[in-house]
Formats: C-alpha cells, sequence, structure tokens
C-alpha cells in the first residue's frame, strides 16, 4: 500500500495524537447549528408533557382536581400519584438509598415539587392544562435550616419509619439521614488538645446549581408493536438510566433504547433519575405515542440537582513554627427533602475525606451529618469529583485561618506542609493512597510567575494608602493549592446503585485503515470524539482523522458508567488505550506473517510494525488492517476489533496552584479580578488545546460560584433564585482573563499517565476567589465570611469591619 | 385559538405561516419550520441561545411573538456559511476552540455576525460588552472572544484586499 508520509515526524504529526492540540471534530457542525440536541429530537404524532408543580415548600395535598384541564384542548391526560401507584412508579429509588415522590402522594416537601403531570398535543396546549389543574394544598410549617431541623418536632419524612435505621445506617432524629465517619477522632481531639496552636472555623459552602444551557429533558417513545422503549434525553450516564428504567419499569433492559444525543453542558445536573423522565416513559406507554418533557429554566433551578449547601465545622491544629497536627471536621449537608445526592453507594459524603488536601496532616476526622429539610433534593457534584470542591474549599480556608492565627505568610504555610515529591504514593490520614504529585515544584512555579513577593509588597503599600486616605480600594491575593480525587473508581469500592464504576471502549478498524470506536462514557462538551480518537491514534497508528468516536448509545456502545467527576480520561481513557493494545498485538501477529518472521522480530514504530534491524521491511496498520480481513492467516481469526473494560486500580489525583490578584472596592463592593494565574498538572495532557478550554470555563464557574451565584431560599421555603434574573451568570463583561501554565507529573497508574482535569478549575479555582476577598480584608481583621461573595456581601463585610468611617 | 396568517423572510427563503398569536417566534423556528441551530435556555431573554438578527438587529427570539415578525427578515445561523464554504466567524470559533458543548454557540456567532456590522473593528472591552447579551457556561469566553477578534481581522483583511 502506498506509504505517502515518509519521514518518522511527519508521521507522528500526521496521526494527531497524544499532545497535539487538535481542533475538534464536534465544532463544524455545532458552529451550523446543526448540532443535535435531546429538544430537537421531533418523532411523528409526538405529544408534549409538562409539570404541575408546587407553591408551597411543605403541604398537605388533599385533593386534585383535573376535570377542568381535561377539557382544555389538546390535553390528553393528566397523570398523578393515583395513577402511578399501580404500576409502583409514585415513588422511585434515588441514587443516594433513599425513595423520593415521582408525583406528589399526600404531600409536599418542596416548592417546585411534581404534582401532577400534564400530556398535550404541543407545549402551548400543555401549559394551559397545567394552569387548570386545581389542587387543594393546605400548608404545613416549613424548616429550610438543616440545625432547625435536626432540634424540630416537626416530621418532614412521614413515610420513614420512626427509628428504623437509614441506608447509612441508624438514624438519630426524624430528619436525620446518616452520620458518616472517616478517620480516627480520639486521636484527632488528642492531637488538637496538645497543640500549640489551634484554629477552628465554621466554613458555608453555599447551595448553588449547575444549570446548564441545556436543561435536563427527554423524548420517551414506547413502540407497542415491537416492545420497545426508546427513550432520547440529557443523559449523563445513558447506561445506568437503562439499567434503572427496565429495572423500575419491568421491561427487560434488551428492550429498551437509551440515547444521549448532543448534550448542551452537564456539570452534574444531568446525572440523576428525575421524575420528568419516569412520567415521559408513563406517558407514552399510556397514550401509545412519543412523548417530550423539557424543564423550563425556572423548573431545572428549582427542582433538578441542587450542589453544595455544605455546613463545615473545622479545627485545625499545627505547632507554633507552622507544622500541621490535626484536622477536624464536621460536616451539616442539607440534602433537602429526598436524599437524592449522586455519590459511590459507599460514600453518603462523596470523596469529601479528600479534605485533608495537599497537606502531609498526621491525624484527621471527618463526620458528615446529612439531613432533611423543605428545599429541592439533589446534591450533585456541580463540576467536581463528588463533594470534591467542598473538601477543597474547606481545607483551603482552614489554611487560610491557621496562617491568621499563627501570623503568618499562607504561601509560606502551604509549603512546610505540602506532601514531599518523595513521599507518594501517599497515603493519607482519611485513607487515600494519592498516586503521584509534585506539589513543591508547582507552587514555586506558581508564586514565581505571578511575582509573589512583588505583590505582598504592593498589597502592604496598599494597605498604608488606605490607612491615610490615599485609596479606596483593597488588594486581595487569593491563593490555593488543590489536590483532587477523581477516576471514579476501583469497582472494589466504587458503585452507583450496585453499577460498578468500570467504563469500556470497543474498536472496529474498518478494512482500509480507518476506525470507529465507542465507549460507554457521553460528551457534553468536553470534546470526547476529538480527544480519545487522538488516545487511539497514538495507541494503533490510524491518524486521528480516520477514527470515529461514537457514545451514547446503549444500543451500540458497550457498557459504561458515563461522564461525570473528571472520570472519562481516567477510566475511559485507559479502557481506549487499552483497547487500542490489544489490536496492536494483534496486528503485530499479522504484521510478523506477512513479512514472514517471528512475532518478536518485529517492533512498534508510530504507525507501523518494523522488522528488527531492517527498517525498510514493514507494515504500517493500514496494511496489516487489510490483510486482517482479507488473508488467511493461520491461526488468526479474519477481523481487528478489541473490547477493554476497565476497572482502575485507583483513583488518580490531579493537582494545582492557582493564584487570584483582586482589587475591592470597599465602598461599593464590586471587585475586579485583576490577574488570575492557573498552573495545572493533570497528568500526561492529551489535547493541551482542550485543557485549557477546560480550565477556562471551569475557573468561570468558580467565579460564578464563589462571586454570586446561589440557591436562595426564604423562611417559607420560597426559591429566591429560580431566573436567570437573579441566579448569578457571568457575561463575557464580568468574565476576567485567565493565564494558563502547567506541570505534568503523570499517574503512575494509569496506561497513559493522564488524570483528568475538567473539574480542576472549579476545585482550585472557587477557594482561590473567596481567598482573595479574605485576603484584601485579612489586615483588618477578617478571618470568615461566607460565600457568595457578591458586592453586598463584600460591602457588608467592609462596614462590618468599621472601614466605612 | 384562531390561527393568524404571518409572512417573513428566513434565511432569504419567504416563508407563510399560520400561528396562534401567543407562539414564540423560536418556536415558530424550531417546530414548524425545523429550523432548529437557535436554542432555548431560559425563556427570560437572559442567555442569548435564541438569538437571531432580525431586520437588522441581534433579537432574543424567545421573548418576541411570531406575529410581531410579520414581514421581517430574519437570519438564524442556518443563514451564515454553508457545509461547503464555512463564514469566518465559524471558521474563528473552530480555529480558536470557541465552543465546547455547542448549545450557546449559534445564538453567540449570529451576535456576534451583527456585532461585526455595527463595529467591524472592536477591541476586546467593545467585544466583551457587545457579546454581554449571550451567556456561555463552557467556555469563559476568553477563546469566544479571541475568535469575534480573529474573525473581524479576518474580514477586515479581506475587505482591505478587495477594495
Amino acid at each position: 500500500m502506498k506509504d505517502e508520509v515518509t519521514s518518522r515526524d511527519e508521521r507522528v504529526a500526521n496521526l494527531k495524537g497524544m499532545g497535539a492540540s487538535r481542533k475538534r471534530v464536534e465544532d463544524a457542525r455545532f458552529t451550523q447549528g446543526k448540532g443535535n440536541y435531546v429538544d430537537d429530537v421531533k418523532l411523528p404524532g409526538m405529544l408534549f408533557g409538562d409539570f404541575v408543580r408546587s407553591p408551597y415548600a411543605h403541604a398537605r395535598v388533599n385533593g386534585i382536581n383535573i376535570e377542568e384541564a381535561m377539557k382544555v384542548p389538546g390535553v390528553l391526560a393528566v397523570l398523578t400519584a393515583k395513577d402511578l401507584e399501580p404500576l409502583g412508579l409514585h415513588w422511585m429509588p434515588t441514587l443516594a438509598g433513599d425513595k423520593q415522590m415521582v408525583l406528589a402522594d399526600g404531600k409536599v416537601l418542596f416548592q417546585g415539587q411534581e404534582v401532577a403531570f400534564v400530556v398535550a398535543t404541543d407545549r402551548y396546549a400543555c401549559a394551559d392544562g397545567v394552569e387548570a389543574v386545581e389542587v387543594d394544598y393546605e400548608d404545613l410549617p416549613v424548616i429550610v435550616d438543616p440545625f432547625e431541623a435536626m432540634q424540630s418536632d416537626l416530621v418532614l419524612r412521614e413515610d420513614l419509619e420512626a427509628g428504623a435505621d437509614g441506608a447509612h445506617g441508624p438514624r438519630k432524629h426524624h430528619n436525620h439521614i446518616f452520620l458518616w465517619e472517616e478517620g480516627d477522632e480520639a486521636a484527632t481531639n488528642q492531637a488538637l488538645e496538645s497543640s500549640e496552636v489551634v484554629a477552628e472555623e465554621m466554613v458555608y459552602y453555599h447551595r448553588t446549581h449547575p444549570c446548564p444551557l441545556e436543561t435536563c429533558g427527554c423524548v420517551a417513545s414506547m413502540d407497542k408493536v415491537n416492545g420497545k422503549l426508546t427513550l432520547w434525553g440529557t443523559f449523563q450516564a445513558p447506561h445506568v438510566v437503562r439499567t434503572v428504567a427496565s429495572l423500575l419499569s419491568g421491561i427487560d433492559e434488551h428492550n429498551i433504547r437509551v440515547i444521549s444525543p448532543d448534550i448542551g453542558g452537564g456539570f452534574g445536573n444531568k446525572v440523576g433519575v428525575y421524575p420528568g423522565y419516569v412520567c415521559s416513559i408513563v406517558a407514552s406507554i399510556v397514550t401509545g405515542k412519543p412523548v417530550k418533557w423539557i424543564e423550563d429554566r425556572m423548573d431545572n433551578l428549582m427542582a433538578t440537582a441542587f450542589a453544595r449547601d455544605y455546613w463545615m465545622k473545622g479545627k485545625i491544629s499545627a505547632t507554633k513554627d507552622g507544622k500541621i497536627t490535626g484536622l477536624h471536621c464536621h460536616v451539616t449537608a442539607d440534602h433537602g427533602a429526598f436524599d437524592a445526592c449522586a455519590d459511590p453507594t459507599k460514600f453518603p459524603a462523596g470523596f469529601f475525606h479528600i479534605c485533608t488536601g495537599s497537606y502531609d496532616i498526621p491525624v484527621a476526622y471527618v463526620g458528615v451529618d446529612g439531613v432533611y429539610t423543605n428545599k429541592a433534593p439533589g446534591g450533585v457534584a456541580y463540576r467536581c469529583s463528588f463533594r470534591v470542591t467542598e473538601a477543597a474549599y474547606f481545607i483551603e480556608r482552614m489554611i487560610e485561618v491557621l496562617a491568621i492565627e499563627l501570623n503568618m505568610d499562607a504561601a509560606e504555610l502551604r509549603r512546610i506542609n505540602f506532601i514531599k515529591q518523595e513521599q507518594f504514593p501517599y497515603t493519607s490520614a482519611l485513607g487515600w493512597e494519592y498516586d503521584s504529585g509534585d506539589y513543591h515544584t508547582a507552587w514555586d512555579k506558581a508564586l514565581e510567575a505571578v511575582d509573589y513577593a512583588g505583590l505582598r509588597a504592593e498589597q502592604a503599600q496598599r494597605v498604608e494608602d488606605f490607612k491615610a486616605g490615599k485609596t479606596r480600594k483593597l488588594l486581595g491575593i487569593g491563593l490555593t493549592h488543590f489536590t483532587e480525587i477523581v477516576g471514579a473508581g476501583p469497582v472494589k469500592n466504587c458503585d452507583i446503585l450496585g453499577m460498578g464504576m468500570f467504563d469500556s471502549c470497543e474498536i472496529r478498524i474498518h478494512p482500509t485503515g480507518s476506525a470507529i470506536a465507542r465507549l460507554g462514557t457521553i460528551s457534553q462538551g468536553q470534546g470526547h470524539a476529538t480527544t480519545f480518537a487522538q488516545i487511539l491514534a497514538s495507541e494503533t497508528g490510524i491518524p486521528a482523522d480516520k477514527i470515529t468516536i461514537e457514545e451514547g448509545d446503549t444500543d451500540t456502545a458497550p457498557y459504561g458508567l458515563g461522564t461525570y467527576g473528571s472520570r472519562s480520561t481516567p477510566v475511559a481513557g485507559a479502557a481506549t488505550a487499552l483497547a487500542g493494545r490489544k489490536i496492536r498485538a494483534k496486528a503485530q501477529m499479522i504484521a510478523a506473517y506477512l513479512l514472514e518472521v517471528h512475532d518478536d522480530d518485529v517492533e512498534w514504530d508510530v504507525d507501523r510494525f518494523v522488522v528488527k534491524g531492517a527498517p525498510e521491511r514493514f507494515k504500517t496498520m493500514a496494511e496489516i488492517a487489510f490483510a486482517s480481513y482479507n488473508q488467511a492467516i493461520p491461526g488468526v481469526e479474519p477481523g481487528l476489533e478489541a473490547v477493554s473494560y476497565y476497572d482502575p486500580p485507583n483513583m488518580t489525583y490531579p493537582f494545582g496552584a492557582y493564584v487570584c490578584v483582586m482589587e475591592i472596592d470597599v465602598d461599593t463592593g464590586e471587585h475586579e479580578v485583576r490577574q488570575f494565574y492557573a498552573l495545572d498538572d493533570c497528568g500526561t495532557r492529551i489535547n493541551p488545546m482542550v485543557i485549557e478550554g477546560q480550565v477556562h470555563g471551569g475557573l468561570t464557574e468558580a467565579l460564578a460560584i464563589a462571586m454570586g451565584q446561589e440557591i436562595a431560599y426564604d423562611d417559607m421555603g420560597n426559591c429566591k433564585t429560580g431566573t436567570l434574573m437573579d441566579f448569578f451568570m457571568p457575561t463575557a463583561w464580568e468574565t476576567p482573563h485567565y493565564t494558563t501554565d502547567h506541570t505534568e507529573t503523570p499517574s503512575p497508574h494509569h496506561p497513559i499517565g493522564a488524570k483528568g482535569v475538567g473539574e480542576s478549575p472549579n476545585v482550585g479555582g472557587v477557594p482561590a476567589f473567596s481567598n482573595a476577598v479574605h485576603d484584601a480584608f485579612r489586615a483588618f481583621g477578617l478571618r470568615q465570611s461566607h460565600m457568595p461573595h457578591d458586592h453586598w456581601r463584600i460591602w457588608k463585610t467592609a462596614n462590618q469591619l468599621g472601614l466605612h468611617g | 385559538m384562531t390561527k393568524t396568517h404571518v409572512s417573513l423572510t428566513v434565511n432569504g427563503e419567504k416563508k407563510d405561516v399560520l400561528v396562534d398569536p401567543r407562539e414564540l417566534l423560536i418556536h415558530t423556528l424550531r417546530e414548524q419550520m425545523d429550523i432548529t441551530g437557535p436554542h432555548i435556555g431560559c425563556e427570560t431573554s437572559h442567555c442569548g441561545a435564541c438569538t437571531v438578527d432580525l431586520d437588522g438587529k441581534s433579537v432574543k427570539s424567545c421573548t418576541m411573538f411570531t406575529v410581531q415578525a410579520e414581514g421581517a427578515d430574519v437570519t438564524t445561523i442556518e443563514g451564515l456559511g454553508s457545509p461547503d464554504g464555512l463564514h469566518v466567524l465559524q471558521e474563528a470559533f473552530k480555529e480558536n476552540h470557541g465552543l465546547q458543548c455547542g448549545y450557546c454557540t449559534p445564538g453567540m456567532i449570529t451576535r456576534a455576525h451583527r456585532l461585526l456590522q455595527e463595529n467591524p473593528n472592536p477591541t476586546e472591552e467593545e467585544v466583551r460588552f457587545g457579546m454581554a447579551g449571550n451567556l456561555c457556561r463552557c467556555t469563559g469566553y476568553q477563546n469566544i472572544v479571541k475568535s469575534v477578534l480573529a474573525a473581524a481581522s479576518e474580514m477586515n483583511s479581506a475587505k482591505e484586499a478587495a477594495e
């Protein structure tokens, strides 16, 4: 076969393999408006479904009258809990071992809760039908504060048997869900008591929401002739949805096809199973027609998948020269009305116990109390691996508070406590085995890049000028060194609803040397079609431009647990590399046969097998592929395909060093990010352009969270932030310019050394922005103030510190 | 509900539709005309995913009735470039990694297209301000701004070459 590219460098470049900033193959269709998102799915006879939602945060539902609604032209059905009950679908299991009402069963527990499902011929008729449903509510007292919930006589979840254990052990109170503990509390307390310095602080990470630009939705189509259910939807885990749909509906799994089409951002919002999916399926079965359900923005913000809401009470101790001796943390976690957190089953607080961060802390303890309140259920990992952002925020705030207590520079305090390079693999006091890291190198590089000493000098001068009345602006230097834990995860301890968290890749090489690979994950903007082809290009020698990547169709893709928690590269990326290596192993046998030498006498070189010592004798992968199909090779099956299911031996531990320099106007509370430097170490880098894009995006989500974005409730349980008018989403105008940088410390256990990066900037960004605000006021006595640091809150902080004269 | 007849031009093609007076332009485009480039993100004019060009202005089609578009000349992302020849902006967004999930992209490019006609030679600050009606959750805007500036420069060089 013709070999057009001759020099080795040209052949490497031609692959566009790992390390290349390959342009994205997805972009041609997206830039032309030819993406195919769930709301673009249009089927003959398709109906629309929408919810009647509760205006109350807590109320009895004494009756639902659908008579008037059924008279609305175009309305075909109104489903209530009574209709779902005979099917056993009026409640459904949550991912966290609890159960959740699909439609209000006698009461509602949060504002926006699904009460009835109206099905009509079009969106407008459906909206009319929703308006016409009459619900008789009897309002009940409301609890929105988790601390009050734990004291109150009011029972929120009357469906749970009093005194019975929950999914994660004993419940201390009728509004308590679980207590989850890790570490040695006695030893930790002893360390705290015997230490020279102890800092104590309540760190609150407020409730917020992933709010992808595309809301959640689905189209359910039950084909009664063939007995097949097809479900298109915004699913970050399509295979899990298929299994759950089968278990819930009783339809055999082979008769369910789940398709995640293009997804308009996920960020954790699209991991859960929501009542809309269940109701659409039932409505399609009832009507015999396809049913589409698409959330509007208010539904999305009020009812699906909040994130965070962790009250973290911390104690950290140290010697007087700053060596940390112990860390204690107790969390009161507000889970809302149902425990619908998306965490691996054995970890009801996710991986929060990564909260020792980047530091060598000899002893630690974490206890997390999950609590019910009258707020929306959820608890998803909003652009982070399960509760890792809460953990990173907690430790990075505690370090700052300790630095204040010690009257020490916070950069230096970090440096003297970092886990040292030679300590990896490092087992933390809370039981994690960190795979690799080189924190000191990253830290020094970051501080040098921003001229840290110069910034501190400028800041000191600014404080003098402020005190002298020469300026009304303060300067904050926000530092963060975070360590993430991603790539869930080893099946031995990571599962969701009993489904092990492996992932998969299946490759088929075509006779002419191009290929298709299918994975168990699903891109929501991460660019999998681009980057996974690069992994395969490097592994198989087939140019990335000749490899199609497909995901999201459960009829064709191998089973996998989906995309969230930065797990695609660590888990499915590993499966991809290993499947590629299986292809290569078979190709080696074929090449040896074709070259008439022993298998061991050929060696791999970029895109071909070469006879050792005779570089002019070779077979390219394209030639091998053709032969594999068309030539009888003794002892070798025809074809060139491979599949790999990868169960990771460990998590991966990406890390990074961020510095945020922020100007704060003391009189208006306004801020301006003057400089943001982000150094990320995600191990081996597959596509630097895509990595940089991920970092920009994650930092902007972090900016939103730290500086204004929240899901807020009033005392009556009314959600005050149900539209984009109230829920802060930064525009291009508010968003600063970012400088990105990197070090590269490969993961020793990952086939290509990659660690995952999508969530690092959110995990590290939030403490960096927040620490900048705190740091600006450090000279005036601020220790801790709660996020989000919107203008009003910053103004209030300045006011409380007496800076308004 | 009595339907109203509306005539309008979409991407250069004359269209006649029957709509409820309350029907929103985005729904007419997406559901009657199968023009699914413009997306729905918020239904309150904040996110800009539904941005179209209407009589020379960027308009959020989720908060405009179709009947208000009687006689209007509408351009959506589908009206810019073609698979055989992408518009300069479409090329620039691809080239500069100005998109990730792609959901905001049609509105973003449609807005940028109008912005560059309003101001063919914008500064970075003017691009950031001029694009502030369009939200993106994935990119942090840095590469979107870069894409728009690159397209502006490309279009200006092409114009100079032609003169």
